[in-house]
């Protein structure tokens, strides 16, 4: 029997509540009030908790944990996942995977932990005014919480889903290494995208939250923030809806929490909308622009041996070969990795209907997935996103795809294909509506080239989700300072992927978590907080 | 294309239709997109619109509003007929439907393709998360925690 250490800590008495059991309005009162309780908000809490403040963490999704994580899409979808892992960009171009529940990605991450690339906080240096945000200035932030979430590089072999990627770029001298992710005592099972089923992925949901829930901080699940309320410079109060039974919708009662200081951490889209619902002063119109998504294209191939790309870390081998083929601000880089596969992640992004559609998937333990990650933001072609709100108040992305972009999506089907093809596949499918299974590189190349590169043709999937509200120095071209401050509001700080003024060109949750690691420590020290009891 | 005032205002007939009941039109759909990939048996049908109905639910109610537009374009019989080329969702033939996915797939108007996408979407959802379309595709369900 697997230890769940939610069901021992409500057992002692945490001040968990989910709000769509309230059965009245209720009222908060905290030094801190966090909205999200992702790699950001989880961070924050356990550091603010620590410095003897009283925190208040608000989470639009449920409390879930280990006894609650079946390894079934069906269930971890509609419960984990932002839209049923469904949600889409505005013109619908663009799939996102993006948590929804308490410990948000991280709950439902692949555990992949890469320090924010030196290139990256080079290009923050030069174009954002962000003179600390150094390889140097950050190396301590990062080997902090490297420590404090068991980040190290994967030390059992590779899955073969990995072993390929591995196996193919070597054979034509590009070169990969092993991921490193946050686990301890990690089963090899394959399903952290569900919901770590043993507890060993060390996302927020069994670190940094149960040890601010420990040390007395309230969690209220089920809760929407729905906007902030402003007296001149400064935020007074947090309303929410509490959610119905369904989790979908308000229910008929509110929480409003009254605090000192808020911390806006509901990740890149959902942050910035809470402040465009709120009318956050916003004099220069850069609220929920530059919100950017490593656009994620797939390539899919047929091994002669089996590869059961369902089982064992999804995640272990990386190359950053193409990052590097041509300088930042040129022709678009892209890391390399492969997802796991299931059922349904699989089915609803293999091209087609009927026969043809059903005879890919019949092969499934014999397929073989690389996945190419676009960084995009570096590139005046490339400004990302715009988070927009539907009439409902419910937050939109407008993310057009441009032909800077779709070039870089061609030379990456091409690179995945050509690595399958010198790791001994038999066929390759390049996943777009138009493409058909090749057998060699050479047809590949022309199939790529001819391929028309339009939204809900080439399939296009994003599970990282960055910026909107930008961090920088000049508020003309950004929304909050680089302590994480808004630059219009006196206690309102934003900490969370939201604040990447480009994408990271990694998986981001190890940049979260050391940026908002050294912020929430200064804020922990500027509000001076007398010591705990 | 773009959806326009035309569009917008086959739209708003489809969601007049958009509350009834779906089931035949949900079956000809699931039966047309999963042929070759399900059991031979009526139950597997029931199964796959049973996972629609499930993972609709599951959505934000302004999606679900979106899903109740698209419904509604494909039951209400002038929308139906225009867009979709199908008469009637009970005599249509899968090939029919099959041909009217395709046109839908490959169209040259996002609008429509993102209608397709969306019928896909649900579908896969709906079949491949149940334990009975595991067999077929080779997925041994999740381990055993030891």
């Amino acid at each position: 029997m697997i230890a769940d250490p939610i069901a021992q800590g409500l057992a002692r008495g945490w001040k968990a509540y989910d709000a769509s059991t309230f059965g009245d309005d209720r009222a908060f009162d905290a030094d801190v009030a966090i909205i999200g309780t992702g790699a950001g908000g989880g961070t924050a809490a356990e550091i603010l908790v620590q410095a003897g403040l009283n925190v208040v963490l608000i989470e639009e999704g449920p409390l879930r944990s280990s006894r609650d994580f079946h390894m079934l899409e069906r269930e971890a979808y509609p419960q984990l996942y932002q839209e049923s892992a469904g949600r889409r960009t505005k013109d619908k171009g663009i799939v996102i995977l993006q948590g929804r529940a308490v410990g948000g990605s991280t709950t439902v991450n692949w555990t992949s932990s890469f320090r924010t690339p030196p290139q990256t906080l080079n290009y923050w240096s030069e174009h954002f005014g962000l003179s600390d945000y150094t390889e140097g200035a950050l190396a301590p932030w990062f080997e902090h919480m490297e420590r404090r979430l068991s980040v190290h590089p994967w030390d059992e072999p590779p899955n073969e889903n990995n072993a390929v990627l591995a196996r193919g770029a070597n054979k034509l001298g590009i070169p990969t290494a092993v991921i490193p992710r946050n686990v301890k005592g990690c089963y090899n099972l394959g399903y952290c995208g569900m919901g770590c089923p043993t507890n060993a992925k060390q996302s927020m949901l069994v670190t940094t939250i149960p040890s601010a829930l420990d040390r007395g901080a309230t969690l209220i699940s089920r809760a929407r923030a729905q906007r902030l309320t402003f007296s001149g410079d400064r935020a007074d109060r947090l309303e929410c809806a509490a959610l119905d039974a369904s989790g979908l919708q308000p229910g008929p009662h509110t929480v409003s929490v009254r605090a000192r200081t808020f911390i806006v951490a509901g990740g890149a889209i959902n942050s910035p909308a809470l402040l465009l619902r709120s009318n956050a002063p916003d004099p220069y119109r850069t609220l929920g622009k530059r919100t950017f998504l490593h656009p994620t294209v797939i390539s899919a191939a047929v091994m002669p041996q089996v590869v059961a790309a369902f089982s064992g870390a999804p995640q272990s081998i990386y190359s950053d070969h193409f990052l590097h083929t041509s300088a930042l601000g040129g022709p678009i880089g892209y890391k390399l990795e492969v997802p796991p596969l299931h059922p349904v992640l699989l089915a609803t992004t293999t091209p087609g209907f009927g026969p043809s559609n059903a005879q890919l998937l019949a092969g499934m333990p014999h397929q073989q997935v690389i996945i190419a990650l676009l960084r995009d933001g570096f590139h005046p072609q490339s400004t990302g996103g715009t988070v927009e709100l539907r009439g409902d108040g419910t937050p939109l992305l407008d993310y057009p795809i441009t032909p800077y972009l779709w070039e870089g999506v061609r030379r990456a089907l091409k690179s995945m294909a050509q690595i399958q093809f010198a790791a001994g596949a038999k066929s390759v499918l390049p996943l777009h509506e138009a493409a058909r299974s090749v057998t060699s590189f050479e047809e590949a190349e022309r199939l790529v080239d001819a391929l028309p590169m339009e939204i809900l043709r080439a399939t296009v999937v994003s599970a990282h989700v960055m910026g909107g509200c930008a961090l920088g120095s000049d508020p003309r071209s950004s929304v909050i300072d680089g302590t994480g401050r808004h630059h219009h509001l006196e206690n309102v700080y934003v900490f969370d992927g939201s604040t990447f003024p480009t994408s990271i060109g990694a998986n981001p949750q190890l940049s979260i978590y050391g940026m908002i690691a050294r912020n929430a420590t200064r804020l922990a020290g500027l509000m001076a907080a007398p010591a705990k009891r | 294309m773009q959806t326009g005032a035309g569009g917008a205002i086959l739209l708003a007939l489809g969601g007049c239709a958009a509350a009834g009941d779906h089931r035949e039109m949900l079956h000809a759909i699931a039966r047309a997109m999963l042929q070759g990939a399900l059991p031979d048996n009526a139950d597997a049908l029931d199964t796959a619109v049973r996972g629609i109905d499930v993972a609709i639910a599951g959505l934000p109610l302004a999606v679900q509003a979106e899903i109740g537009q698209l419904f509604g374009l494909l039951e209400f019989p002038l929308t139906r007929r225009l867009m979709a080329g199908i008469g009637s969702w009970q005599t249509a033939s899968d090939a029919d439907v099959a041909a009217f996915l395709q046109r839908w797939r490959t169209s040259n108007a996002a609008l429509l393709r993102s209608g397709y996408a969306a019928l896909h979407q649900l579908v896969m959802a709906g079949w491949y998360g149940n334990d009975a379309a595991w067999p077929r595709i080779g997925y041994p369900g999740p381990p055993r925690i030891a």
